[in-house]
């Protein structure tokens, strides 16, 4: 019998080293985030994931999950947070969801459905973004890019490649490639590389292979994203509890 | 203009790159150093030279582009020969640099932020840089001028028009005066060199720390942290490595009592850090000093060397066999974010200042994930002194839950600008008397994450109890509009936030450009109310304090001084943020035209 915390309510089983949102997903609890992912080793930047533990407040994906632990999340004031959040998202960068690839696959906006969000509510920061569609088979949108850091990830922990980084400060902040051009076409991604999988947004994007799924069936047309996270995330899968994914991931 | 790929980088430039990472041990951990040095040498750190500085390091360019980016003081872009940064902290504002970068410009025929046609010059602003007594400030390729003036400005335009050396420039131009005020306990201290080690050594290291915490020491960073409890947490931390970290990097506008201790003190500052390191089981120490304080650099390793030529840093220290332990001295280069104590470990680390997750702390993964003790200049030179006082004694001065004395950092509204040390406890309105300050409208103590304190509250008392402080204590009299305060100090974290996190990296742009729109005129009491909506999210989602301070600023002043901001309100509930005929500045100054026709009129 493992041990529990208390999320809004409920018992929540963990294993040692599992974070509040390893365990939450694993045990069918939806908490919203966009920076993580049940493969990495998360790092708590886009702060969706924010839920309050005994009046304070921290991000869960990066909180590990203790005995005893009694966590607030769907509550009305944190929801409002991450409604206020994605907004910010939305006005740093330049989206224009009719006109994008990814319109129904991206997590930016199924998590702007899901939470509700009808305005953008900010000022349009409208940064200069130009694309690199340098490389053969893969383009860059970078007006798209919420910085989250999960293809630098990929490419580094999985890929061994560091295709990726990130430049700049604060609200300057920028993905760069890594090339002495400074253009895709000179890195070595390759279309195999995890990296091209992981993208949340649409920056990362096959080249020809655009709108062959036609919008209204794709993956978050079809269910909202807080019913998606749980399918997608990693369960206990044989009875002494062990789990591949959430070992590798914490 | 300068060309991208200018050709500095030649093989001179290239054989010197390969004998600087050398000397690096090609160490990728020493990245930052070795960009500093890059930065010196060349202006700025060229594109070839990185090609080359990745293969050395064995590191992905990117990585390297990703570090040099983070730091404001390091160019990936040519520069002017001469780069002048003018500080901007809010008493740098109020002693007129503004007018002063202006006369520059135009002596020099530039904008600002611009690289001068002929590569000559940049001129740019910066975070404060430790100066505000006095100032106006500004700093010329990484070096400290003090004292500006209208006069000094038009004699450095003249030297720099004339391409002259800064080794030739008047030495009165780089002096910076200590103008210590008031002495105690620290400032006045008698002791040898070594002093205070001897005792040490003759007490042992849990002596050390069960001394420091009876002393009841805090941390004079501003957390407070009770030091002893630090440095014994750190000694129970297992790992391969301990490490001390000294952290100089004073970025808080308005502080500026960390460059006076380690011109004045800096015997005592490393004297703390090897007491620390005896108590801990050190054997390396850093001291991080902030890249505004680069001229104290060479007197500081020398320092440090007679002090390893006197036995009190090195191998053996004063005969003691297996008491080893030394110091490097790591500079910063333009970042207020490394302030914050695991960010600076990443730095250290060579790497960009983002703090880290916490838990784990740094007292048992720190500096390459081993035991480090980080603690503040201040806090190793009190510490030294509570060991050699003893604890008791040094418990009788100052408060219960504040003893020591504290250095105040004073700038600002007042006649005598400077360094004033007072034992914890003493009133705002004592330290108003002895700085010659009157007409006092308010007083930001400990910088812009601080508090404002309104003159209704000058019987509060700096101490644990009622007003943490790091030191600094700004005036403001009854002059000053304290809405433009607020947005100085708003514009100031924008700038620094590191970007990791979402609501630091966007919510501090955004809230910059409410207070910018309230100070054109456009504001409304909508803004008001999403400045109050901002701060909520700041505060409850920041990764680190400087997200969770950032709103402070605008928070207190509008408390206290809501007709500041009230009076600039446009009594509209709603005001675009767009501003029809601004857009047309730039057409404007293209067809030199200004009359009336080429302005549009506001409907009101």
């Amino acid at each position: 019998m493992s041990e529990t915390f208390q999320l809004d309510g409920a018992a929540v089983p963990f294993e040692p080293g599992q974070t509040v949102m390893q365990a939450a997903l694993a045990a069918g609890h939806y908490i919203p985030h966009l920076c993580y992912h049940p493969e990495f080793k998360p790092h708590g930047s886009c702060k969706l994931c924010t839920v309050k533990l005994n009046g304070r407040t921290t991000a869960s994906c990066t909180l590990p999950a203790e005995a005893g632990l009694n966590i607030e999340s769907n509550i009305e004031e944190l929801n409002a947070l991450r409604r206020t959040l994605v907004q910010m998202l939305f006005a740093e960068g330049n989206h224009f969801c009719p006109s994008c690839e990814k319109s129904g696959n991206c997590v930016l906006q199924a998590l702007g459905y899901d939470l509700e969000v009808h305005a953008t509510g900010f000022r349009h920061l409208y940064p200069d973004r130009p694309l690199d569609a340098s490389h053969p088979d893969i383009l860059l949108d970078f007006n798209r890019c919420v910085l989250c850091e999960l293809c630098v990830r990929a490419s580094s922990e999985v890929d061994g490649k560091n295709v990726f980084a990130l430049s700049g400060r604060g609200i300057t902040k920028h993905l760069i490639v890594n090339s002495a051009s400074g253009l895709l076409k000179d890195t070595d991604i390759a279309l195999t590389d995890k990296a091209m999988e992981v993208c949340p947004v649409g920056v990362i994007l096959k080249k020809r292979v655009g709108f062959s799924q036609p919008i209204g069936a794709r993956r978050y047309d079809q269910r909202p994203i807080s019913a998606q996270a749980l399918d997608d995330a990693p369960r206990q899968v044989d009875a002494s509890g062990n789990c591949k994914t959430c070992e590798d991931a914490s | 203009m300068l060309p991208d790929n200018d050709t500095q980088f030649d093989a001179s430039g290239q054989a010197w790159l390969d004998q600087l990472t050398a000397r690096h041990r090609n160490d990728a951990s020493r990245l930052l150093q070795i960009l500093r040095e890059m930065q010196e040498r060349f202006g700025h750190i060229p594109q070839d030279a990185i090609s080359r500085l990745a293969e050395r390091l064995g590191i992905p360019r990117a990585r390297i582009e990703s570090v040099a980016s983070f730091y404001s003081f390091l160019h990936l872009k040519p520069q002017g020969e001469y780069r002048v940064l003018f500080s901007d902290n809010i008493t740098d504002r109020m002693l007129g640099n503004q007018a002063l970068l202006e006369q520059m410009c135009q002596l020099l025929w530039l904008q600002p932020g611009k690289v001068s046609e002929d590569g000559l010059v940049s001129i740019n602003t910066t975070s404060c840089t430790g100066m505000c007594d006095q100032g106006p400030a500004l700093l010329i390729n990484g070096r400290a001028i003090t004292r500006l003036s209208h006069q000094r400005v038009q004699e450095i335009a003249q030297l720099i028009r004339n391409r002259t050396p800064m080794s030739d420039w008047p030495a009165d131009f780089f002096h910076v005066g200590d103008n210590i005020r008031r002495g105690g306990l620290l400032l006045d201290n008698k002791l040898a060199y070594g002093e205070v080690l001897h005792t040490a050594l003759a007490a042992g290291a849990q002596s050390i720390i069960d001394t420091v915490k009876a002393s009841g020491l805090r941390g004079r960073g501003g957390a407070g942290f009770p030091t002893g409890l630090k440095w014994e947490s750190c000694r129970k931390a297992q790992g391969s490595d301990h490490y001390v970290v000294c952290n100089a990097d004073e970025g808080e506008p308005g502080t500026f009592k960390d460059r006076v201790l380690l011109t004045r003190q800096a015997d005592l500052v490393f004297e703390g850090m090897t007491l620390c390191a005896l108590a801990v089981g050190a054997k390396q120490g850093f001291l991080y000093l902030r890249g505004e304080y680069r001229y104290l650099l060479e007197p500081l390793r020398a320092v440090l060397q007679r002090r390893r030529d006197s036995n009190l840093l090195g191998e053996s220290i004063l005969g003691k066999s297996g008491f080893d332990f030394d110091i490097d001295i790591h500079l910063g280069a333009g970042a207020y974010i490394c302030g914050e104590e695991s960010a600076l470990i990443e730095s250290l680390e060579g790497k960009r200042g983002v703090p880290r997750n916490r838990p784990p702390f740094p007292v048992t993964h720190g500096y390459m994930q081993q035991p480090t003790a980080v603690d503040n200049v201040e806090t190793f030179c009190q510490a030294a002194l509570a060991v050699q006082m003893g604890a008791d004694k040094y418990r009788a001065i100052g408060t219960e839950k504040s003893s020591g004395s504290k250095l105040i950092s004073v700038s600002g509204d007042c006649a005598y600008p400077g360094i004033y040390e007072y034992p914890f406890g003493v009133s705002i309105r004592e330290i108003l008397q002895d700085c010659g300050a009157v007409n006092t409208r308010a007083v930001q103590v400990s910088g812009p994450s601080g508090v404002c304190v309104p003159e209704s509250e000058f019987g509060r008392k700096l101490g644990f109890e009622d007003l943490p402080t790091a030191g600094a204590f700004m005036v403001f009299d009854d002059s000053r509009d304290l809405f433009e305060v607020a947005r100085n100090f708003v514009h100031f974290f924008a700038h620094e936030s590191c970007g990791f996190c979402t609501p630091c990296r966007v919510g501090t742009s955004m809230l910059k450009q409410t207070m910018d729109k309230i100070a054109n005129g456009h504001g409304t009491q909508y803004d008001l109310n999403e400045v109050e909506n901002l701060d909520r999210v700041l505060q409850t989602s920041s990764h680190c304090g400087l997200g969770r301070t950032a709103c402070n600023p605008v928070l207190h002043t509008l408390k206290h001084f809501r007709p500041a901001y009230e009076n600039k309100l446009k009594s509209l509930m709603f005001s675009p943020a767009f501003d029809l005929d601004g857009s047309l500045a730039r057409a404007r100054q293209m067809t030199g035209r200004d009359d009336a026709g080429a302005h549009l009129k506001e409907t009101e």
